[in-house]
């Protein structure tokens, strides 16, 4: 992971920026729009998205957050059995990394 | 039709969610300290956001310096989703909610907040949603502290076990939905293709983290939305039970 150095007032543009885009979001339709959306591809598109941006940002990332990829291969495998199995977030969360603390612990006895 | 007002109606119904994004704010929390961002700039970025996906997105761009535009169009097509369900949102407001209100009111617009007020079947006033959303964002905070201080203190090994958690949560809410819907499923599978396709192909891999996110997704839902649009109301009603 590259170190951080951003100053404060870099952070707060960042942080305005980001801030604004989302409430503006939630804000202006909120506003300005006052009959429902009937574009039935717009819908499905909205529909479609966070599923598709979930995915996007979980694969690969999964597989590199921990020290070996294969800790994180498997942190993955038991999220999606967990999820399979639809048990709560909370469960999936401490299930992975339960694994990768496994996984790891096992790694570093492997390499005395 | 029926008006619902009762703050502490409000409360109970978002207690559970409050306590929900304690724990996805706490590894949102723990992120901030990978990324080694201080402990306050975690904390602001919960307090001014509040939403999980934009701002673990947000996260790399910011702690590499990465472009503005980059950044707010990130946002813009991550969060998309909340000016759909503030349309919706705003036809159920009560008739006493004035334009100032809905100033305060779309702040903590969130999935979890949408479910439950478009789930219930009166016009909603003011006092109940301060009051459902009140929990919720001061959750969405103090997990965020907690996690960004347990970052700090925990070991090394415990922290790196639990920054897989963030992610281990995203796809406890895809699988139970792709496993009862096919199209959503190929949206998994066809999203993660180009994901994948982008962190080895050797020109791809330069791309910045949010331009990725940005067309992967993008391109995966204009084509399942093209083969697979929705029938009608039905599935939507259903993404939002």
């Amino acid at each position: 992971m590259p170190e951080y150095t951003l100053t404060p007032f870099e952070f707060f543009i960042y942080l305005a920026v980001m801030a604004g885009v989302t409430y503006l979001l939630r804000l202006l339709p909120m506003l300005f729009i006052r009959k429902p959306i009937k574009n039935r591809y717009v819908r499905s598109v909205l529909y479609y998205m966070p599923y598709a941006v979930l995915t996007v940002m979980s694969v690969p990332a999964i597989f590199y957050v921990t020290d070996n990829v294969f800790s994180g291969i498997a942190a993955a495998v038991v999220a999606i059995v967990l999820a399979y199995f639809e048990r709560s977030l909370v469960t999936v969360a401490a299930g992975a990394a339960a694994t990768v603390f496994i996984c790891e612990l096992i790694a570093k006895l492997i390499q005395q | 039709m029926n008006i619902q007002n009762k703050f502490t109606k409000g409360i109970s119904d978002g207690l559970p969610i409050g306590l929900g994004y304690l724990a996805i704010s706490f590894a949102f929390g723990i992120m901030t300290n990978v990324y080694g961002m201080p402990v306050y700039e975690g904390c602001l970025i919960s307090l001014f956001n509040l939403t999980s996906a934009g701002q673990l997105a947000g996260l790399p761009i910011i702690a590499t310096g990465g472009s503005l535009v980059e950044l707010a169009l990130t946002q813009l097509l991550i969060n998309l989703r909340y000016s759909l369900m503030s349309v919706t949102l705003g036809q159920k407001f009560d008739k006493s909610i004035t334009v100032i209100d809905r100033l305060y009111l779309a702040f903590a617009l969130t999935d979890e907040v949408f479910a439950v007020s478009v789930g219930n079947k009166a016009r909603l006033g003011k006092k109940y949603l301060l009051g459902l959303m009140l929990l919720p964002y001061i959750g969405w905070f103090s997990g965020t502290l907690l996690g960004a201080i347990a970052g700090n203190i925990l070991p090394e090994l415990l922290v790196k076990a639990l920054s897989v958690a963030m992610y281990a949560m995203f796809i406890a809410i895809i699988v139970p939905v792709a496993k009862t819907s096919g199209a959503v499923c190929a949206t998994v599978g066809i999203s993660a293709l180009f994901s994948l396709a982008f962190a080895y192909i050797p020109k791809l891999s330069s791309v910045p983290s949010g331009f990725v996110i940005i067309i992967c997704a993008l391109a995966a839902s204009l084509i399942i939305a093209a083969i697979a649009p929705l029938k009608d109301d039905v599935e939507e009603v259903k993404q939002n039970a």
